[in-house]
């Protein structure tokens, strides 16, 4: 079962939530980011080559231009691979652990798997964010030492930046998955 | 709890038979090693699975039935494997059935010694047993560290990952072979071998004791007693060569020892450092073939004096622009030019001794590129240390001018004490005041008003010759961090991540497989390789490192106060 609903990013772009139940202790929840526009690139891409341009014109020298080109170029691929995001996706599956993936405009993808048995819970917690208070989604991980304590904070969703109505979809259905663990029985 | 059933993906269209492997009771969880097909004699595969165990100290056991249906007969075969069930003690039967062609397969379990017909959920999860096997799980770089409670907190997937890798005995038994138990794993699509690698393996024990034998001779000659008399064990250690020879000896001795490798981090090391050997000595003859071509040696030697003799007149040049009135700053006549003709005529000194090398040059040079041979970075710790031969007469200068501004700063600060009416005191390590007598402060403000005048002229010879050393130093610590660099890079590791990623393993990752109602969940299981700047970081070559141990803070005040500054200063023990 698929469902996909709109919602507003922190900054205001927009942005989707798609929740998939693939079985009954099965979960992925992905959002996906506000793609890349056209618009936007060409014109960032237009100015700095008509700068080049000038500064190529006005000292006579071809190479300024080709090393703009290069650099406009090398530049476009280091952001396409490794700063825009396309979808970040979580895939809870009870008993085993928590996935967490990054799809990135060139078709990347960086994922980190988390036993279940390291997750200590997901919570909701909020941010001071420059001017304003953000909320976030994160994973608390369990310290191996100390049952109360927490060891790490895995922020999620940390490109899309959902608002707090599309972080409680998300919160909930974590939740119900998490529940599982502690009212079904060990195994002797 | 949900049950976890992993199956290997090379096992899917297998015939009917057994499934064998490790039940962890603590996870709930069953991982599939292989299968076992018919014909079989229960008590000969409970005899071959005891032996397994003995030898592998995993406990592998007959955990359930596959049956891999071409047409509609399953009615009987189900009772036969329900039959099967009760043979082997298992506490919970699980019988997986594929119907014709089909990806979605049915999954049931069997409890044995309990009534409650609770119906658990199931995941398959597929795994590449090849991959699983070979690669190794690094454990998270802050977590290493912690020792205790290691036992009791091992991952789930460290115990299946260590499942698979233990039961290597349990793959050399093959469905082909003529023995009593037919078997399906990884190894089925065909027995893989490498006939250059079985060679090398062969060759490699007596290259090692040649080796050895080698190395033994090598640091017989370098321990005896003729090479410690001082002037010449000082002058090993003042040489970076020295060092770098004696470092990558060490390295040859761990290659060339006869222990197999206990264990992963040994065996990447040491390839590790066979491949930098390798590299670095291929570098080495390379830049050497590239040096004696066009007789390039003669035309360095050529160059080399009329460079030095460049050098000398710059600096004389820059004396006399000293002695006069440099950037507008009037000095203190009769110690300038002291001070000039001082540095003017070591400078002269300095011309005579390169002239009277200069025949010799181009011949020593020869000989001294022919140790290029040896390595990259021998090259470059020789370069280094002919840079610092050729610059003597500069770290001469500073260390005289270090010396006249230190202890000038160190009188006009006890006479500036003086002249408070305060002292120093040893004993106390403290500021004390002090009643001092009319002649003795007659004196110490004379000497001291003197002493302030002349600072300017002292500080700025020690500043211009401060910076030239500073230059000096700057080049020869790019150098070495160039031969640190090449010293310590894991280039075994890196390239085994770039072309066999599965190897070396950060954790897994799943995906979710195409579902269908009412059947198992499916789930591929994938290694995650470790990223490059982890690999670089775990598997990195311990060095001798010379970075700068000073922070700026201290760096600056060593120079305020004239302090001789060793920034490269070598350590004794090697640094990880």
């Amino acid at each position: 079962a698929m469902e996909e609903r709109r919602y507003r990013s922190a900054s205001g772009a927009p942005i989707a939530l798609q929740c998939r139940q693939h079985s009954a202790c099965c979960r992925e929840l992905a959002v996906r980011c506000p793609r890349l526009q056209l618009r936007s690139l060409s014109a960032a891409t237009s100015a700095v080559w008509l700068v080049a341009y000038g500064l190529s014109a006005l000292s006579e020298n071809s190479m300024v231009l080709s090393a703009a080109m290069f650099i406009v170029l090398i530049g476009l691929i280091v952001y396409l691979h490794f700063v825009k995001v396309d979808q970040e996706s979580l895939l809870v599956i009870g008993s085993l652990g928590i996935q967490v993936t990054s799809s990135y405009a060139s078709g990347k993808e960086s994922t980190t798997f988390i036993e279940m048995g390291q997750v200590k819970d997901v919570v909701i917690n909020e941010a001071i964010h420059m001017q304003k208070v953000i909320y976030y989604l994160c994973i608390l991980l369990q310290d191996p030492g100390d049952p109360q304590g927490v060891s790490e904070v895995v922020p999620l969703f940390q490109s899309s930046k959902p608002r707090l109505d599309c972080l409680i979809e998300v919160y909930k259905s974590c939740q119900e998955i998490l529940e599982q663990r502690k009212t079904a029985p060990q195994s002797s | 709890m949900v049950l976890k059933v992993f199956f290997p993906s090379c096992c899917s269209s297998a015939e009917s038979g057994i499934l064998i492997g490790r039940w962890i009771s603590e996870q709930n969880s069953a991982v599939v090693l292989a299968m076992v097909h018919f014909p079989f004699i229960p008590v000969q595969v409970k005899q071959c699975l005891s032996e397994v165990q003995r030898v592998t100290k995993v406990s592998v056991s007959v955990l359930g039935s596959w049956s891999n249906s071409k047409q509609e007969k399953e009615e009987s075969l189900s009772e036969f494997f329900e039959d099967l069930g009760m043979i082997f003690s298992h506490e919970l039967w699980i019988q997986i059935t594929k119907e014709g062609d089909s990806k979605f397969w049915s999954c049931s379990t069997l409890q044995k010694h309990s009534n409650n017909s609770k119906e658990e959920e199931i995941i398959l999860v597929y795994y590449d047993q090849r991959k699983v096997m070979l690669s190794h799980l690094h454990p998270p770089l802050d977590t290493a560290s912690s020792t205790e409670n290691k036992a009791d907190d091992a991952s789930k997937l460290a115990a299946i990952f260590d499942t698979v890798a233990k039961s290597k005995v349990l793959f050399m038994i093959d469905r082909y072979d003529d023995g009593p138990i037919k078997l399906t794993h990884w190894q089925s699509d065909g027995v893989e071998a490498s006939v250059i690698v079985e060679l090398l393996k062969q060759a490699s024990v007596p290259a090692c004791m040649l080796l050895t034998f080698l190395l033994s001779l090598v640091s017989g000659i370098c321990r005896s007693r003729v090479l410690k008399f001082w002037p010449l064990s000082f002058l090993w250690s003042k040489l970076s060569t020295c060092e770098q020879l004696g470092h990558r000896l060490q390295h040859l001795q761990v290659i060339s020892s006869n222990k197999k490798a206990q264990n992963h981090t040994q065996l990447m090391r040491k390839a590790n450092i066979f491949v930098s050997l390798l590299i670095d000595v291929a570098l080495g003859i390379l830049l050497m073939s590239w040096l004696y071509r066009q007789n390039r040696i003669g035309q360095l030697a050529d160059t080399l004096i009329p460079g030095a003799d460049h050098v000398a007149e710059e600096l004389q040049d820059l004396l006399q622009w000293l002695m006069g009135a440099p950037a507008g700053l009037k000095m203190n006549r009769a110690l300038d030019q002291v001070l000039g003709r001082f540095f003017l005529y070591h400078i002269h000194l300095w011309i005579s001794y390169i002239h009277l090398m200069s025949p010799f040059i181009e011949m020593i040079l020869w000989y001294v590129g022919l140790s290029a041979c040896l390595g990259l970075t021998v090259a470059l710790c020789i370069l280094s240390d002919i840079i610092v031969l050729l610059t003597f007469h500069i770290y001469c200068f500073y260390v005289y001018g270090a010396r006249l501004y230190c202890m000038k700063i160190y009188s006009l600060s006890s006479l500036w004490r003086l002249f408070r009416g305060k002292k120093w005191n040893v004993l106390r390590q403290r500021v004390d005041s002090c009643s001092y007598d009319l002649d003795q402060l007659f004196v110490g403000t004379l000497l001291f008003t003197i002493l302030l005048f002349l600072l300017p002229t002292t500080a700025l010879y020690y500043l211009v010759f401060t910076l030239l050393r500073l230059l000096v130093v700057i080049v020869q610590g790019l150098i070495h961090l160039l031969v640190d660099l090449i010293d310590s890079l894991p280039l075994y590791s890196i390239v085994l991540r770039l072309c066999r990623s599965y190897r070396l393993a950060a954790g897994v990752k799943f995906r979710v497989l195409e579902q269908q109602e009412g059947k198992p969940l499916r789930l591929l299981m994938q290694i995650n390789p470790l990223s490059y700047h982890s690999v670089v970081q775990t598997y990195r070559l311990p060095t001798y490192s010379c970075y700068p141990k000073d922070s700026w803070t201290s760096l600056c005040r060593k120079l305020f106060l004239g302090e001789l500054i060793y920034p490269w200063k070598h350590k004794g023990e090697k640094q990880d």
